[in-house]
C-alpha cells in the first residue's frame, strides 16, 4: 500500500464538501462558513506520541488523595496490558477531573427537584438527589474510609488483585458505603472511565487516540461512501476533531 | 400580566416535523403564521458542522440536542396504585427541544403504514372475532383509510427526499428481486430516490432471511441515496454513511429535517415568522370554552406574552400536545377507572426486542459505518401478515438490521458473559467491535385501559406548572408477542452462523424500564377517531370540543404501529392541512358533526 493512502479519505471528504456546498441554494445564512472552517484548518500534528502527558496533569476538582484513588481505579477498570495503553495512560483521570467543571457534574442537565425517593425500583431510573461531583466525593471518601477501617493500605497502594476485589465488591453492591449506594458510585466511575478512554481527545481523554486504535474506530473520519458495502477491514487509522492522526 | 401581541391568523406551537409542515401549508394558503418554538435556533450550520459534530461524548452521551430535563420532564409510574417519579435523566426516550424538534436529530427510517393498522379493531374483529381482543385492550380505528392518505404519503416522501424501492406502482409489480417489499400497499409513484446501499450487516440479514424463506426488502430511508431537490426547492447531497446519524445533525445535508427540507422555503415568505426560545404555557379559550383565542408563552427574557390567533396548531410532539390540552382545559381528561373521557387515553409505545450476533474476524461489519434510515427488513411477521390465531396475541413486528452507526462509548456490545471491565472486557471489545451486528424486532404496541396520561399531583416544571404523568407498563399481550418475535429473530441470527448471540427480549412480568433506550415513538393521548366519546380529535385532527385547535402528531394514533411513526405523522399532517385549507377556512367550524 502506498504510504499516502491514509490521506485519501480525508481529501475525498474535502472534495465532496466543496462540491456539495454550492448545491444547497435555499439554505440558511452562514452555510459557507462551515466549509471554509474545515478548509482553513489543515490537519495538525500528524505524529501523536505513543507516550502521553497524562502523568503531568494537576487536578482542579479532586484532592490529592481523591486523585490518587481515581488514577488507581481507572487503571484497573481499563488496565494497560498486551493490547496497549489503559485508561490511566489515555488520560481518563484527567478527563474525569475536567468533566467535574461542566454542567453535567453539577447535575444541571437533570431534573433535580424533590421529593426524592432514593429507594425507588431501578426500573424508574435515577432517583438520587446526588450529582456526579457529590457521588465522587462521597464515594471515594467511603472507599478510603473502608480501606482504613479494614486496616488495609490506602487503595492506590494496594496490589492490583486487592484493588480488583474492592472494585468488584462495589460493582456488586457488597461493599456498603454510608452516604452513596456503591452501585451508583461504581457505575458512574466505570461510565466516566470508558468516556475518558474513548472520547475525542478534545475532551482531554483518549490521548493519542489509544482507545480508538485498539478497537479499530476511525474517529472523526465520518465518510464511508466507498466503504459501506465492503466486507473488509477498514485500513485507515483514526483522526480526531482537532485533526490529529494516530 | 401578559403583554398582548398583534393577532395572527394561525399560531403553531412547536417547530418540528408537524409544525414545519403546517407552517408551509398554511402560509401557502395565504395565512399570517407565527411558529413558537420553546428551544433555541438550530440548523445544519453551526449545529451540524464538521468536524465539531463528530463528537460522541457531546451528542450521544451528554445528549446535547435533546429535551432539557432541568426545565421540564414527565413523571412515570407502572400502575394507578403507584406513586409516579420524575424521569430525571434521559433514558427510554429522547424528545427534541429546539428548532427542527426531534426531526433534526432523528434517524430517518421513513415508512408509510400497513393499511390494517389504521383499522386495527375492525380488522381483528373481522378476522379473529371480538373475543380475540383482550378485555382491557382499547385499540381503535383511526377513522381514515390508507387509500385516503396515499396522496399525502406520496407528497411527504417527495418533501423528505426518501430513498427506497416500490413493490407495486398503480398495481404493477416493479420491485421483485430489487429489494421491494411484497407486503407493502400499492403506491401512486416510485420513491423519489433509489434505495441506499446496504452495509455488510444488512447484507448478512438479507442472505439469512432469504435462506429461511422470508421476504427481505430495503428500508425506506430519508437519508439520500443521491443528490435531490424537493418540491420546495430545498437541495440535499448524498449520504456518505458517516455513522453519526441518530442523535446528530447531519453535516452532509442528507438526512431529511424540517430545517433542511422546509425551513429554507419558509424563510422566503413574508407571512411566516419563527420565534425560538418561546415556551408556550397554555392555549387560551374564550368564555364558551369552545373556541381558542390564542396562546400564552414565555420568551427568552422570561416575559409572559399573549399571542392571539384565529387558529391554534399544537405541534409540540406527542406528550407535550397532551399536556398542553390538559393544562388548557381542552377536552375531557381520561379517567381509567370509569373508562371515560378522552384526553390522555390510549397511550402506547413501541414493543422492542433486540438480538445481537458476534462473528469471527473474517466478517467485517465495521459498525462505525452506518446511516440512520438504512437497512434491510422483513415484514413476514408484521401487521397481520401471518395468522395470529394459533398464537393468541394482537400485533406484529417488522424485523431488521438498521445500522445507524455505533460508536465506542455507548455503542460497544460484547458477547454474553463478558465482564464489564478489566483486561477481559478490553480484549472482547477489541475482538468484536467491528465484527458484530444488531437486529431489532420493532414491535407494534397496543393500547390498554391502564396505560394513560394525566397531570402529576406533585412534581412541577421550571414555570411552576404540573408535569405530565405517564402511567404505563408492559401487558401480557406485549410480552407474549415480544417473546414470539425475539424467537424468530434468534433463528435468523443463528442462520448467519455467528460465534455467539445475545438476546434482549422481555421476560414475563417485566416492568417498563425508564432508564434503557427503547425508541422515541410514543403514541396516543389525543387520539383521532369517529366518536367524540372515545377520541379527542376527529379524523382531520381537529379537536371535537374546540374547533379552531388542530393537533397533529403521533398523539393522534389510537395505538402504536409496527413501523416507525414519522411517515404516518407527516401524511396525517398534510391530510389535516388540506382539510383546513379546503374546508375549514371557507367555513370555520367543526369539520365533522359530533
Ligand atoms: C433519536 C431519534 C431517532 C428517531 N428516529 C426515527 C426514525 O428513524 N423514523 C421515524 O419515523 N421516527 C423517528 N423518530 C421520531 C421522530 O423524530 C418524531 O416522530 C417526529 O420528530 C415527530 O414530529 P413532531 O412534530 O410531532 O415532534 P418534534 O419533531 O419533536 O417537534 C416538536 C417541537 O415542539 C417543541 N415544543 C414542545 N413543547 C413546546 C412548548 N410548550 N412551547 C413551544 N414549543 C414546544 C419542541 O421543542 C419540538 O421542537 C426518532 C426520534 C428520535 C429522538
Ligand atoms: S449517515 Fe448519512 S444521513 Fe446520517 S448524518 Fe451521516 S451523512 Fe447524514
Amino acid at each position: 500500500m502506498s504510504e499516502h493512502v491514509p490521506d485519501n479519505p480525508r481529501r475525498d471528504f474535502l472534495r465532496k464538501t466543496l462540491t456539495l456546498i454550492p448545491v444547497v441554494t435555499v439554505a440558511s445564512t452562514g452555510l459557507g462558513l462551515g466549509a471554509s472552517a474545515v478548509i482553513a484548518e489543515p490537519a495538525r500534528s500528524p505524529n501523536v506520541p505513543e507516550k502521553t502527558d497524562a502523568a503531568q496533569y494537576q487536578p482542579a476538582f479532586f484532592t490529592v488523595d481523591e486523585y490518587a484513588f481515581l488514577q488507581a481505579a481507572v487503571s484497573r477498570l481499563i488496565p494497560a496490558d498486551e493490547l496497549g495503553a489503559g485508561a490511566l495512560e489515555a488520560g481518563a483521570a484527567e478527563y474525569i477531573d475536567r468533566q467535574m467543571g461542566t454542567p453535567y457534574a453539577s447535575g444541571a442537565l437533570w431534573y433535580m427537584q424533590g421529593p426524592f425517593d432514593a429507594d425507588a425500583a431501578p426500573e424508574l431510573g435515577y432517583q438520587l438527589q446526588l450529582n456526579p461531583q457529590q457521588i465522587y466525593r462521597l464515594g471515594i471518601a467511603g472507599v478510603l474510609g473502608w480501606c482504613r477501617a479494614q486496616g488495609n493500605k490506602p487503595f492506590h497502594e494496594q496490589s492490583a488483585a486487592q484493588q480488583d476485589r474492592v472494585l468488584a465488591a462495589l460493582e456488586a453492591g457488597d461493599l456498603v458505603l454510608q452516604d452513596v449506594p456503591a452501585k451508583a458510585f461504581f457505575s458512574l466511575l466505570l461510565q466516566n472511565t470508558r468516556e475518558g478512554f474513548f472520547c475525542d481527545p478534545v475532551h482531554g481523554g483518549n490521548k493519542g487516540m489509544v482507545g480508538w486504535k485498539q478497537i479499530g474506530f476511525p474517529g472523526a473520519r465520518a465518510d464511508f461512501m466507498d466503504w459501506a458495502e465492503r466486507n473488509e477491514r477498514y485500513p485507515f487509522p483514526p483522526v480526531s476533531i482537532r485533526g490529529e492522526r494516530a | 400580566m401578559a403583554n398582548t401581541l398583534k393577532k395572527v391568523d394561525a399560531v403553531i406551537v412547536g417547530f418540528g416535523w408537524t409544525g414545519a409542515i403546517m407552517a408551509k401549508e398554511l402560509t401557502e394558503a395565504g395565512l399570517q403564521v407565527v411558529a413558537l418554538e420553546r428551544g433555541p435556533m438550530q440548523d445544519t450550520y453551526p449545529d451540524g458542522s464538521y468536524p465539531q459534530v463528530i463528537d460522541e461524548l457531546t451528542y450521544s452521551v451528554r445528549k446535547k440536542l435533546f429535551l432539557d430535563l432541568s426545565k421540564e420532564t414527565v413523571t412515570i409510574r407502572h400502575t394507578v396504585n403507584d406513586v409516579a417519579l420524575p424521569y430525571r435523566q434521559l433514558g427510554a426516550f429522547l424528545p427534541g427541544k429546539g428548532v427542527g424538534g426531534a426531526g433534526l436529530h432523528w434517524s430517518g427510517v421513513h415508512f408509510r403504514v400497513d393499511p390494517i393498522e389504521l383499522r386495527m379493531r375492525s380488522h381483528y374483529e373481522e378476522r379473529y372475532g371480538k373475543s380475540f381482543i383482550p378485555q382491557d385492550m382499547t385499540i381503535q380505528d383511526f377513522g381514515v383509510t390508507y387509500e385516503e392518505l396515499e396522496p399525502y404519503f406520496d407528497f411527504a416522501e417527495k418533501v423528505f427526499g426518501t430513498s427506497g424501492q416500490a413493490w407495486t406502482v398503480k398495481g404493477e409489480v416493479v420491485g421483485r428481486g430489487k429489494g421491494g417489499n411484497p407486503y407493502a400497499p400499492d403506491r401512486s409513484n416510485p420513491f423519489p430516490l433509489v434505495s441506499q446501499k446496504n452495509v455488510v450487516s444488512a447484507q448478512l440479514f438479507q442472505q439469512a432471511t432469504s435462506a429461511l424463506g422470508y421476504h427481505p426488502y430495503n428500508l425506506p430511508s430519508a437519508n439520500t441515496s443521491g443528490p435531490y431537490t424537493n418540491p420546495y426547492g430545498a437541495q440535499m447531497g448524498p449520504c456518505n454513511f458517516c455513522g453519526f446519524c441518530s442523535g446528530y445533525v447531519c453535516y452532509m445535508y442528507s438526512k431529511a429535517s424540517p430545517n433542511v427540507n422546509i425551513l429554507p422555503a419558509l424563510r422566503q415568505v413574508p407571512n411566516f415568522e419563527l420565534r425560538a426560545n418561546a415556551h408556550v404555557l397554555r392555549v387560551n379559550l374564550d368564555d364558551s370554552k369552545q373556541r381558542a383565542t390564542g396562546v400564552t408563552y414565555i420568551d427568552a427574557q422570561g416575559r409572559e406574552l399573549e399571542q392571539p390567533a384565529e387558529l391554534v396548531i399544537l405541534a409540540a410532539f406527542q406528550f407535550n400536545n397532551v399536556r398542553l390540552m390538559l393544562l388548557s382545559g381542552i377536552g375531557k381528561p381520561y379517567d381509567p377507572v370509569k373508562n371515560e373521557g378522552v384526553v390522555g387515553r390510549n397511550f402506547a409505545y413501541q414493543n422492542m426486542g433486540t438480538v445481537k450476533a458476534f462473528f469471527d474476524k473474517d466478517v467485517h461489519t465495521n459498525n462505525f459505518i452506518g446511516a440512520g434510515g438504512n437497512g434491510v427488513a422483513i415484514d413476514d411477521f408484521n401487521a397481520d401478515n401471518f395468522d395470529h390465531g394459533p398464537h393468541g396475541f394482537v400485533g406484529g413486528s417488522p424485523m431488521w438490521v438498521n445500522q445507524a452507526g455505533s460508536r465506542p462509548i455507548a455503542g460497544v456490545a460484547n458477547p454474553p458473559g463478558t465482564p464489564a471491565w478489566g483486561s477481559a472486557w478490553k480484549k472482547a471489545t477489541a475482538d468484536y467491535y467491528t465484527h458484530q451486528l444488531s437486529m431489532d424486532a420493532h414491535g407494534a404496541h397496543q393500547s390498554y385501559r391502564g396505560n394513560y396520561l394525566d397531570l402529576d399531583p406533585t412534581y412541577r416544571d421550571a414555570y411552576g406548572l404540573p408535569l405530565l404523568r405517564m402511567t404505563f407498563d408492559w401487558q401480557d399481550n406485549d410480552i407474549r408477542m415480544n417473546q414470539f418475535m425475539v424467537d424468530k429473530l434468534s433463528k435468523i441470527a443463528q442462520a448467519m452462523n455467528p460465534k455467539s448471540i445475545a438476546v434482549l427480549g422481555k421476560q414475563v412480568k417485566e416492568h417498563f424500564n425508564t432508564a434503557s433506550y427503547q425508541t422515541t415513538h410514543l403514541n396516543g393521548g389525543a387520539i383521532m377517531g369517529t366518536d367524540p366519546a372515545t377520541s379527542a380529535l376527529n379524523r382531520y385532527l381537529q379537536c371535537w370540543d374546540v374547533h379552531n385547535v388542530f393537533v397533529p402528531g403521533a398523539s393522534a394514533f389510537p395505538q402504536g404501529l409496527g413501523y416507525n411513526p414519522t411517515g404516518l405523522v407527516a401524511a396525517l399532517t398534510y391530510w389535516s392541512a388540506r382539510a383546513i385549507r379546503e374546508q375549514y377556512l371557507k367555513n370555520p367550524g367543526p369539520l365533522v358533526a359530533a
